[in-house]
């Protein structure tokens, strides 16, 4: 047991894509209020791509931008920007999908008149 | 890896996200998730994400923020309020196994800034190598994005514009 906190505590950004995941998921099937479902869907879908930047981090690595492309590249020089572009297009879509959710929402609320899901439900009945 | 600097902004990060979520007014909720993106872009900008850390800010930070206050002046003040309800028991159960779980694997996984660790070692050293030869591109993720997987950037465009089409079609005032 306590090599395993020390393996928690060796990697602080993995206890908080934990948390924040959780914290994410939680909200998300708990609370009756649709936005407040959304913000909690985002920070589920947030916390996912920060474990994946954090995974392309090495020690004592720069941006990965050649300044001089004359010279010969050392890998270990630069972080690794493999997981940077995945993260690129998750983010986009991530904000697209929250748009096409919101309008959702917003039309559920034009509908019905709240953001609430067991008022909603009630009208419904 | 020296986390003096990382600490407190990760602290800051669970902060704001805690704040939004038991937040008891929407609006106050949502500039707290702005918040919290603008800190998660200064995290990976000091991991060394430079690009991820500009979309980030402009993206999550600034849109995705204006979207969410968007819906809630849609509403009209009516909406903004709501009220409490007890948690489900299934979650109170489910996400503490789940947390212990992730915890009991975190043993295995690489530490923070690991130069060895598996992503760093396989196909990425060619990518950083050969990048500048191939594309004349010095910034190494645009090469990627742009030249490597164009046909993916272009298949995400067409994301963004069915998303943009079916908010038109949601949002349009004669939806009746």
């Amino acid at each position: 047991m306590p090599e395993l906190l020390d393996a928690a505590i060796q990697r602080p950004n993995f206890v908080t894509f934990i948390l924040l995941l959780l914290a994410g998921l939680y909200i998300c099937v708990s609370h009756p209020n649709l936005i407040k479902k959304l913000i909690g869907l985002y920070l589920v879908q947030n916390s996912v791509i920060f474990y994946f930047v954090t995974i392309s981090a090495k020690e004592g690595a720069t941006v990965p931008v050649l300044l001089d492309p004359s010279r010969p590249v050392q890998a270990e020089a630069f972080v690794n920007p493999l997981p940077h572009v995945l993260t690129l297009t998750a983010i986009v879509v991530q904000v697209a999908t929250l748009g096409v959710s919101l309008g959702i929402v917003s039309a559920i609320n034009k509908r019905f008149g709240s953001f609430d899901e067991e008022a909603i439900l009630e009208k419904l009945q | 890896m020296t986390y003096s600097f990382e600490l407190p902004l990760l602290l800051l990060l669970l902060l704001t996200a805690g704040a939004a979520i038991v937040a008891k007014d929407l609006l106050s909720a949502v500039l707290l998730l702005g918040s919290y993106s603008f800190f998660l872009a200064l995290v990976w900008a000091w991991l060394g994400a430079v690009d991820v850390a500009f979309v980030e800010a402009v993206v999550g930070a600034g849109l995705a923020t204006v979207f969410f206050l968007l819906t809630l002046f849609n509403a009209g003040r009516g909406g903004i309020r709501f009220r409490r309800a007890s948690p489900p028991l299934a979650a109170v159960v489910v996400l503490p196994v789940l947390a212990g779980l992730l915890l009991y694997a975190a043993n295995d996984l690489p530490q923070l800034g690991d130069p060895q660790a598996p992503a760093s070692v396989h196909v990425s050293p060619e990518y950083l190598t050969r990048a500048y030869a191939e594309t004349q591109t010095t910034n190494i993720v645009t090469a990627v994005l742009m030249d490597y997987r164009a046909l993916d950037t272009l298949i995400e465009t067409v994301v963004v514009f069915t998303s943009g089409i079916a908010c038109w079609l949601l949002l349009r005032r004669d939806s009746e």
